[in-house]
């Protein structure tokens, strides 16, 4: 069975005849070629497809792609591209807030939805905001020190 | 890993969800928030033959307030709990666990109907709706029927719910004024609890439920009507004959029991702090 999906990614319409099964986040990096977003556990555990539909947050491997029918989508690329993070993107590089960079996307996408919704958070308020993404090699400290500075910025 | 394959449709009536559970029974599931479904599609540990989407199905949204009953539609989302005014005034217990579950995104998404039809023995609504004493509401072509939440849990991921029926609403008793607090330890903030309480009071009555204690989430009146007299050691005491919790990966029975103290403790506090 395959179905077809139209929608609008990082602000261009697009459309596809795809599977159902398909996830969103498969659908961004494998039919559309945005690889940005990474899938990393595909149970919604890892936050590494963390991606922004109609504006909110989301999980890219808990979301099928035929359910962002007529969504609005944006990934690390288009918020990239719109200079939507561009202080975040160089506080991360200035306090070393990566090594491997496989969660820096989805940490990008959930520091960024914090501080739209509070542009001035505390040290414990983000670690609530990045919670939900694992990041394996820098112990958290750098990325919260690097939102905390993007913050100020 | 990827889902095996699936159809997918969209409803957007009741009337289309009860064709369609009619016509392939336990081989359709229902999708909503899917944040469980997905998780568990992804990991082929559901396979169903048709998934269909209810998300557009404009009789289980919306939150109301009428005749008394706050009634929450089965599709409220977890982040519109916790920012409905109506919830904050008539059923604060419920806007208290929002931010204990799972995570921004996964709040984003996951909906109430979802959690309870679900009936994970660790999430926090469950507990919730047993600690407001409310109603949930199931649907099916025959018309609406009321099952209390005491008597839908029935077991492990086991509810009242038949196959032909969909989980439309939640509704609670208004419960405004109340005390109310959501106490949980888990290892980290966002995982499922180890052991997890609801507690609310209200003039003299005092409800507790516990979550991640058992297959269902579970009342303890010893321990209520301990808390209501203001005894808090009697109630401590008394949990060690209302809970058996099961032993795990985190620890023995005894250990989540010392937990449950603990939580019932600081529960205490929070409720009297009010």
């Amino acid at each position: 069975m395959k179905l077809d999906l139209s929608l609008t990614v990082n602000g261009e319409a697009v459309s596809a005849r795809i599977e159902p099964r398909m996830h969103l986040v498969d659908f961004l990096r494998e039919v559309l070629d945005l690889t940005g977003s990474h899938a990393g556990c595909e149970h919604g555990v890892c936050g590494a497809c963390s991606i922004l539909v109609n504006g909110q947050m989301v999980r890219g491997c808990l979301m099928l792609a035929v359910q962002a029918e007529g969504a609005e989508v944006w990934t690390v690329e288009g918020l990239t591209e719109t200079g939507a993070i561009a202080a975040l993107q160089e506080a991360f590089v200035a306090r070393n807030a990566l090594q491997c960079g496989f969660c820096t996307p989805g940490m990008l996408v959930a520091a960024a939805t914090l501080l739209k919704a509070n542009p001035t958070p505390t040290r414990e308020e983000i670690r609530e905001g990045i919670s939900g993404n694992y990041c394996r090699c820098t112990g958290y400290h750098a990325i919260i020190d690097a939102i905390e500075q993007a913050a100020r910025a | 890993m990827k889902p095996a394959p699936f159809a997918y449709a969209r409803a957007s009536t009741l009337a289309e969800v009860f064709d369609a559970l009619e016509t392939h029974g336990d081989a359709a599931r229902l999708l909503a928030g899917g944040q469980s479904l997905v998780a568990a599609l992804n990991l082929r540990l559901a396979s169903p033959s048709l998934l269909l989407d209810i998300n557009g199905v404009a009789a289980l949204r919306g939150v109301t307030f009428a005749d008394g009953l706050l009634r929450i539609g089965a599709l409220t989302r977890h982040a519109e709990l916790g920012a409905d005014p109506l919830v904050a005034l008539h059923a604060p217990l419920l806007a208290q666990a929002v931010p204990h579950i799972a995570h921004a995104a996964i709040r984003n998404r996951g909906t109430i109907g979802g959690s309870l039809a679900l009936a994970d023995p660790a999430a926090e609504l469950p507990a919730c709706v047993l600690a407001l004493e409310a109603v949930l509401v199931l649907a099916s072509r025959a018309g609406e029927r009321r099952v209390a939440a005491g008597d839908f849990f029935q077991g492990l991921y086991r509810t009242a719910l038949r196959g032909d029926e969909v989980l439309a609403a939640v509704e609670v008793p208004p419960r405004a004024g109340a005390s109310c607090t959501v106490q949980e330890l888990a290892r980290r903030h966002g995982d499922y609890a180890i052991v997890g309480l609801a507690a609310q009071s209200l003039g003299q009555g005092v409800q507790l439920a516990w979550f991640g204690v058992g297959a269902v989430p579970l009342r303890t009146p010893l321990a209520e009507a301990a808390l209501a007299a203001g005894d808090i050691a009697g109630a401590q005491a008394a949990l060690a004959g209302e809970l058996d919790p099961p032993g795990d990966l985190h620890g023995p029975p005894a250990l989540r029991l010392h937990l449950a103290r603990v939580l019932l403790g600081r529960a205490a506090a929070a409720l009297k702090g009010h």
